[in-house]
């Protein structure tokens, strides 16, 4: 068979036990588990992820998978994956290329292949590779049988037939025996690179619990894939990646969706305000309301409601009654609940609402990450209707995210846009676990009764927040009337009053312009203190610019970088630090929205890098960009200076 | 494979309406139900009639001023919430029922009311009648039926009869209308009840079955709209001619009608339909009885279907039904009690923590 190109040190007759097998050290890999919908990818590489965090490397993950629950078995859109990447060192993406793809069938081949590094390991599942899988996947001949694979090292590797054998004692039918390969897989790349496997063994013995014969035949997968890399021939070498330094601390993997449930789950308890969580199922944020079911011993209760108009009004209705009011949806549903965001607005009522955004318009790229709703976030609804809208940057920040959005919301009286998306939502990555006591407490300020028994103002105003004060119904002398109609001043009854309708449209800019007073000023990042290109990002693609920043200070460039999470209003110094740098990247996964809200600020001729694939951009692209930025600019001041 | 279900624990729950919800300290007047705003409905709309009839009312229900809640939609009634002093909040068009449940199920100490018409919770907001209905939230939803758009100056609405010409259709209206009391029951309403806003002992009497009872209570009202739909209801109301419109529903009485009571409802043994019959000896004792409390939605449904759909010539009125069904903001809460109850009060630090760690020491 062409294509496999075995070490040579390790080919020869060497004894089968493990220690005498050759142990190569690695600073970082990073491994795509590729497969079938119905193959369990998701699942191996979270515990392949379980295993890597709890050895201790710096790691972060990407599920990618197909919108479709099931595409017809076999085929190109069936294929769904999972990339880690984990290294010794402190890592900011899941990486742009794998070293390392397990493909269980010719489509996940055939899908994969194409970005795995040259020279790099392929481990495919041979006997999937049938004349008719290799049609389904678009083979006219098996590429095992050619050289189209020579740039790797390909182990072909009877994965199924294996599996079934180990499991044979346990008196499942064949397809159920079959199904365990995830397993054998899981097991093999566990060895191959040294990972704990205990949590794996106990995670499937609780699991499956209640099926025996099933839990038996994934243990007995696991452990003959694990043997098999440890005995075999075709595996002589495996890898170690040291433990990464962190901070000192106690550490779990988080995804992004998780951190933002528990955020919320935090705010309510910081806040001793209980939360009300209203939302409709929608790809990619229905995790996040699975969570929240989880835990109503806080206090949360969720109501799946009966479209995305209705999530956000029984979570308005319970803000009004006093609750955190919290709706999660994706693009789609922002755009249904609008009108509903713009009455909150209007009321002046807290109001969380989680877009994690995916590829869009319309129902786009369900599964697929993109930052393409920050404009309908800023200015989706009719009239003038200004919200503060913040950003998470990893999977783990999205729980500090989620409790800035709630602290914003509760002090100044105003719904509040998070806007994750599909890559921070089922990316994962450790968290250093917070410590409870350290946790910012959030103060609702709720109305009393005035003094002397003058006339109760819903609509009077904090003078430091600009807010009126938060009056739920229950308490006596404060019975009043709100309303989508505009307000008088104060009374809050209906005024159509046109200087008065002036009044109250600034007062509630002016009240979102308020949460700057609260917002930290920006810090960029510059170490050399040289950099005359700035890259300025938000959201999700924090990790991906980062990475894209070391690659170009590694090959000694000068460039600085920083990043939004409150993208309105505005942290004060932005406009001063845009000024201060020659040339500002802004990349972002839309066609240039944050950049068109800079000009608009700022004056400032800012260059967007835009991308709108569904996927993260990738280090080394961005480490270009920087590259050519900088060239740009000492191309136009030696022009200059001739 | 089917998804699992599990049986809900037996609802220890109030059947009260107005359980849970504190009582007034002292006797209150419809005085104290009054906000200082000027009513500015048309001159002559029946809405006026509805207005006081509730502030006379809500006295009666007995309990705290500030613990009433009306939530309304969009539309000429849905004004209401404003000219009553207890908290209330004028919302966004169709969408009071979907607030109305985040409010009543996060607060089980409010008296929760829904203020709608017929294009607000019919046409735009439907989606969230019905599931409201079925949900049987704890709330009552008023639904003022005028059988046209008044706000928006007389287009046809949903409850409009077929032919029906307006300014949005000159040659006449082509859909055929909801009958609102079918539309209910098809949803599962616990709570379905018909009144007229002239005749305020029924409206009044109707209101109080409605704030009893414990779930979602549909009550639609009959209301003229005198500048864009008027007389839509004369028949029903002129002495001259309603006592043969009019069949009055009123559980555990046989439903008969007519100035001297010479009509009543039967079963049609070969159809199973409900129909109209003179009474005669020959057919007296199988005029039938009405159960408002029958589990069966059937006969209610087959009653419903009674009202005319064309020009109102026909209506039964009363509560057509009114069964028990534990209320979904009671079972919503009890779910919380239920978690606490078995894993205790939630301990932040340790779900933040979580099974899975590890720990880099200094
Ligand atoms: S338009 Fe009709 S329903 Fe509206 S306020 Fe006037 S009379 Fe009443």
């Amino acid at each position: 068979m062409k294509g496999h190109h075995f070490r040579d040190d390790a080919q020869k007759g060497r004894a089968l036990a493990s220690e005498s097998k050759q142990v190569e050290k690695l600073d970082r890999v990073v491994i795509r588990f590729a497969g079938d919908s119905g193959d369990g990818m998701q699942l191996t590489g979270d515990r392949f992820t379980q295993e890597t965090a709890a050895f201790g490397n710096d790691l972060s993950t990407l599920p990618n998978f197909p919108a479709e629950i099931r595409a017809p078995q076999g085929t190109l859109p069936g294929v769904s994956s999972f990339q880690v990447h984990f290294a010794d060192h402190d890592i900011l993406t899941p990486g742009d290329r794998p070293d390392v793809l397990v493909a269980m069938n010719p489509a996940a081949l055939a899908a994969n292949i194409k970005d795995l590094r040259p020279g790099g390991i392929v481990i495919v599942d041979s006997h999937d590779f049938t004349k008719r899988n290799l049609a389904k996947a678009g083979y006219d001949t098996s590429p095992l049988d050619d050289d189209s694979l020579a740039d790797y090292q390909v182990h072909p590797l009877d994965l199924t037939g294996m599996t079934v054998d180990a499991v044979a004692d346990f008196g499942l039918g064949r397809k159920d025996a079959a199904r365990s390969k995830n397993m054998f897989a899981l097991g093999l790349v566990s060895w191959m690179y040294g990972r704990p496997t205990d949590a794996t063994l106990a995670y499937l013995e609780s699991k499956f619990a209640s099926k025996p014969a099933i839990r038996d035949a994934n243990v007995a997968a696991f452990k003959a894939g694990w043997y098999f890399g440890e005995t075999t021939e075709a595996f002589a070498v495996s890898y170690e990646i040291a433990p990464a330094p962190m901070a000192s601390g106690r550490y779990r993997n988080i995804t992004g969706n998780t951190a933002l449930a528990y955020g919320i789950i935090a705010s309510g308890q910081q806040s001793g305000l209980p939360v009300f969580l209203g939302a409709y199922p929608i790809t990619p944020a229905s995790d996040i309301l699975h969570e929240l079911s989880k835990h109503k011993h806080f206090g949360v209760t969720t109501f799946q409601a009966e479209d995305e108009i209705a999530g956000i009004g029984a979570a308005l209705g319970a803000s009004f009654g006093g609750a955190l009011g919290v709706t999660t949806t994706s693009g789609p549903g922002i755009s249904l609940k609008s009108e509903t965001i713009g009455l909150a607005v209007m009321l002046e009522l807290p109001l969380v609402i989680v877009d994690v955004q995916r590829g869009g318009p319309s129902t786009g790229l369900p599964t697929k990450t993109e930052q393409s709703d920050l404009l309908q976030a800023m200015f989706g609804r009719n009239g003038e209707a200004p919200l503060p809208v913040i950003a998470p940057q990893s999977p783990a920040d999205c729980f500090d995210a989620a409790v800035e959005a709630a602290r914003i919301a509760v002090t100044y009286r105003t719904p509040v846009m998070l806007l994750s998306d599909g890559y921070l939502a089922n990316g994962s990555e450790p968290w250093s676990i917070p410590d409870v006591d350290a946790l910012p407490r959030i103060e609702p300020a709720f109305a009393t009764l005035p003094a002397d028994g003058a006339e109760f103002l819903p609509y009077a105003r904090d003078p430091e927040t600009h807010a009126p004060a938060w009056a739920p119904p229950g308490v006596a002398g404060l019975e009043h009337r709100v309303g989508g109609i505009e307000k008088a001043d104060g009374t809050g009854n209906i005024s159509y009053d046109p200087a008065n309708h002036d009044r109250m449209v600034r007062n509630r800019a002016a009240k979102v312009a308020r949460v700057a007073d609260t917002i930290p000023d920006l810090v960029v990042d510059d170490p050399s203190g040289e950099a005359r290109v700035l890259v300025l990002g938000w959201g999700s693609t924090y990790g991906p610019i980062g990475a894209g920043v070391r690659a170009a200070r590694a090959q000694g460039i000068d460039v600085a970088h920083t990043h939004l999470r409150h993208i309105h209003p505005f942290p004060r110094n932005l406009g001063k630090v845009l000024r201060s740098y020659d040339h500002v990247i802004v990349p972002e996964m839309n066609l240039g929205q944050l950049a068109l809200l800079l000009r608009a600020e700022f004056l400032v001729d800012v260059h967007g890098y835009d991308k709108v694939t569904g996927m993260p951009f990738g280090s080394e692209e961005l480490a270009e960009v920087i590259a050519q930025a900088v060239k740009s600019i000492d191309t136009h001041r030696l022009e200059n200076d001739r | 494979m089917s998804t699992p279900t599990t049986d809900l624990p037996t609802p220890t729950l109030a059947r009260d309406g107005l359980a849970g919800m504190p009582a007034a300290d002292a006797k209150q007047t419809g005085k104290e139900f009054t906000s200082d705003q000027e009513v500015r409905w048309c001159p002559g709309c029946g809405d006026y009639a509805v207005l006081k009839a509730v502030q006379g009312f809500l006295p009666d229900l007995g309990l705290k001023r500030e613990n009433i809640v009306f939530v309304s939609g969009i539309g000429c009634s849905s004004r209401f919430p404003y000219y009553l002093d207890t908290y209330g909040m004028h919302s966004i068009h169709g969408r009071a029922p979907a607030i109305a449940t985040g409010l009543a199920t996060s607060r089980s100490d409010l008296s929760v009311w829904v203020v709608t018409g017929d294009g607000d919770a019919l046409s735009i907001g439907g989606n969230h009648l019905i599931h409201a209905l079925r949900r049987n939230v704890n709330m009552t939803i008023l639904l003022f039926n005028n059988r046209i758009y008044g706000l928006t100056k007389g287009q046809y609405s949903p409850t409009s009869e077929i032919g029906k010409v307006t300014k949005s259709t000159p040659m006449g209206s082509l859909d055929n209308p909801f009958n609102p009391i079918s539309l209910a029951l098809g949803a599962e309403a616990s709570f379905v009840a018909r009144t007229i806003d002239t005749d305020r002992n029924h409206l009044t009497g109707v209101l109080r079955e409605a704030a009893a009872h414990r779930g979602t209570s549909l009550v639609e009202i009959y209301q003229n709209c005198p500048i864009f739909n008027d007389g839509a209801f004369d028949t029903i109301k002129d002495p001259a001619t309603r006592d043969h419109a009019v069949i009055p529903l009123v559980h555990g009485q046989p439903i008969t009608y007519g100035p001297d009571g010479e009509h009543g409802l039967v079963r049609n043994p070969a159809t199973g339909t409900i129909e109209p019959v003179e009474i005669s000896d020959a057919n007296r004792d199988q005029v039938l009885v009405h159960d408002a409390h029958a589990d069966d939605p059937t006969l209610a449904f087959a009653i419903s279907r009674l009202t005319d759909g064309g020009h109102l010539d026909r209506a039964p009125i009363g509560i057509f039904r009114q069964v028990e069904r534990p209320a979904y903001d009671d079972l919503a809460r009890q779910q919380l009690d239920t978690a606490v109850g078995t894993m205790g009060k939630g301990n932040l630090q340790q779900l933040l923590t979580g099974n899975d760690t590890w720990t880099i020491d200094a």
